[in-house]
């Protein structure tokens, strides 16, 4: 279903021609078994992402985004967390049926992934190249001398100036953008069919974000990579991907393109990250004070542990009713392409509009 | 202020270094404790290595004529109760603190290591029995153990290292265990998992050499007090046996009864057990310093 959907992205038409579905993520379910009680981090989230697409996960902290990515990879650490239901289908293998072995040899080899902070992500007493030479060694069985020559290779990919001299240092020695982009080589290194940027951008500055998404779109386009891009700043998806998941409490509660997500929102919450995005235009007039103020989403994501059948979100909602709070809506399609669980999300699409 | 004069502060920093001998002179100036600790160890190494060219007289003959003979002369260092030459037994005696001293710390680090690195990343009940085992070690003194250990074993060469490598498994294992629990909490052991390492993989490969910093600094003060538990053994009878001229042994045969009358036989074996020490200690704070990547810009 998801699939159709992300083919739509494509704007293709799916009878015709189909794009090759890389990814193929279908009822996840993520549960942490805990004392206080049972964490539904990841409750049946669906998607698929077609081969050099970009799929970006939205969602504040807590949401279940972070714990997505690492359910795709099978790192979510057992106890206490567990993957309990559905399918990750990697080019038709379903990756939850493989056994620890085989899963090893797909992590950093055809699905890798990029932390989010490049400061501690890399050993630090271990030269960059040796770092990257790793993966190569593992996977493709390369000589350490072909691995780190690959190495270099990979440096200058990611637009690391004197590649063969930063082989040779040590992560301290670069700076924060050095190490994401050392660590995007390190993940790209066997050119994997699935690249998982979790919040690839979060740690660094503004003006080095910018450029980590393009050499990031930039890889994308030359090795055909798809990528899924974990996030709560919606200014990085509007930049950079083509499909939206809106992850909220563990559920998926709005997916659709970039473009008509931005144009008409159709759950309240994706409204409402939007509304908390700073824009100088209405912060600040010619003269005189802020006229408008930047808008947050009332209280916090609640704790995952034994939610009501409710809509979770109601309680932070200004369109709730009664309905919302007896009834969790279905996860629907609203408009061609544009799925979205919410029982107003005409109402708030008009508003959208207006 | 003070106008910086910028190619002295870069030579501080050791920006024209070149080459091997230019690192050399870069370690001494930087270093210069470190440099005294290293040419003392070189010393005692070159010492032990080419015991029978430097020394002129066997270690082991002995000749009641010159029993006891002082120091200067023909036997520099004097002779002691039994006629044999001083210096020659404190030059032999380097083979048997070297072997004692380098063979109890790589033993006893070698199995420490594991313990540690084992109990750390991968815990469980592994972790569980292994540590109540260390804390039952810990609990008796390293050199009431090595006693223990050495008595029951009796005495020999590998035994006196064994007896001396097994209490020092225990704290070389905590430090190693510490580290590593730090460790595998790190993003970069996560970042790892990631590329597809193993386990096991991760362990040796990613987590073993961020523990090396403090183990180094560990193992190089353990070198030193080995000689000092090999000599305590000794003199409590239990080191090395006769007739294997060692330190410890010349100190202990010799302090009761000739401290006064001839105190030569007492000083200078004590002089070679402090110097060495001495040299390891400060040779091992060096090291930490260096070896530390983060310290090297």
């Amino acid at each position: 279903m998801s699939a159709q959907a992300a083919l739509g992205a494509e704007g293709r038409t799916p009878a015709t021609q189909p794009a090759e579905v890389v990814l193929e993520v279908d009822d996840l379910q993520t549960y942490f078994f805990t004392r206080g009680g049972l964490v539904k981090a990841v409750d049946g989230v669906s998607f698929a992402v077609p081969r050099g697409a970009t799929l970006a996960i939205v969602g504040e902290s807590g949401c279940g985004k972070s714990v997505t990515a690492l359910s795709l990879m099978r790192l979510v650490a057992d106890p206490p967390g567990r993957i309990v239901g559905g399918s990750i289908r990697l080019d038709g293998v379903d990756l939850l049926q493989l056994d620890d072995q085989a899963m090893r040899e797909i992590r950093g080899n055809r699905i890798s992934m990029v932390f989010q902070e490049p400061m501690t992500s890399l050993n630090p007493v271990m030269t960059i190249g040796r770092q990257i030479s790793e993966a190569l060694m593992l996977h493709q069985k390369m000589s350490q001398k072909a691995a780190l020559a690959r190495a270099v290779e990979m440096l200058q990919l990611v637009g690391i100036p004197e590649p063969k001299q930063r082989v040779k240092e040590y992560p301290h020695q670069l700076s924060g953008g050095m190490r994401q982009r050392a660590m995007i080589a390190m993940a790209l290194a066997c050119n994997p069919k699935v690249l998982i940027c979790d919040e690839p951008t979060s740690a660094l500055d503004v003006t080095i974000q910018a450029q980590i998404l393009d050499l990031i779109a930039k890889l994308q386009r030359e090795l055909g990579t798809a990528v899924i891009l974990i996030t709560h700043d919606l200014g990085v998806v509007a930049e950079t991907a083509e499909r939206v998941i809106v992850m909220y409490a563990g559920r998926k509660v709005e997916e659709a393109t970039v473009g008509d997500l931005f144009a008409r929102p159709r759950h309240p919450y994706t409204r409402g990250l939007m509304n908390s995005i700073p824009r100088l235009a209405l912060m600040r007039q010619e003269r005189g004070p802020a006229v408008e103020r930047l808008q947050e989403i009332p209280g916090i994501v609640p704790a995952l542990v034994n939610l009501p059948e409710a809509c979770i979100f109601a309680p932070r909602c200004a369109f709730a009713d009664d309905k919302c709070r007896g009834q969790y809506p279905p996860y629907e399609q609203k408009s061609p392409g544009h799925w979205a669980a919410c029982w107003h999300s005409d109402r708030i699409a008009e508003k959208a509009d207006g | 202020m003070a106008v910086v004069d910028h190619s002295a502060e870069l030579a501080r920093a050791g920006a024209n270094v070149r080459g091997w001998t230019g690192s050399l002179l870069f370690f001494v100036r930087r270093y210069p404790l470190g440099a005294i600790g290293a040419v003392i160890m070189a010393a005692f190494v070159l010492t032990a290595l080419f015991a029978d060219q430097i020394s002129t007289f066997d270690p082991f003959t002995t000749n009641a004529r010159i029993s006891l003979a002082r120091p200067g002369g023909e036997h520099i260092l004097g002779a002691d109760f039994m006629g044999r030459d001083v210096f020659a037994r404190i030059v032999y005696g380097a083979r048997i603190s070297l072997a004692v001293s380098v063979g109890a710390t790589v033993l006893g680090c070698l199995i420490g290591v594991t313990i540690g690195l084992m109990s750390g990343f991968f815990g469980g009940w592994f972790d569980l029995i292994v540590q109540r085992l260390m804390d039952i070690m810990q609990s008796l003194p390293l050199l009431v153990m090595a006693l223990v250990m050495a008595a029951s074993l009796g005495p020999s060469l590998t035994n006196t290292i064994i007896a001396i490598a097994i209490p020092l498994v225990p704290n070389v294992a905590r430090i190693i265990r510490s580290n590593t629990l730090s460790l595998r909490e790190m993003p970069f052991v996560e970042a790892a998992r990631a590329i597809g390492m193993s386990e096991t993989r991760i362990a040796v490969v990613h987590v073993l050499p961020n523990t090396l910093a403090p183990l180094i600094v560990l193992a190089t003060a353990q070198l030193g007090s080995a000689i000092l538990v090999e000599s305590s053994l000794a003199f409590l009878g239990l080191g090395v046996p006769e007739p294997h001229p060692s330190w410890g042994r010349m100190l202990s045969e010799s302090a009761a009864e000739y401290v006064r009358t001839a105190p030569w036989l007492v000083i200078f074996p004590g002089i070679a057990i402090s110097a060495v020490v001495f040299g390891t200690n400060l040779f091992g704070d060096a090291i930490r310093d260096i070896l530390d990547p983060r310290q090297r810009m």
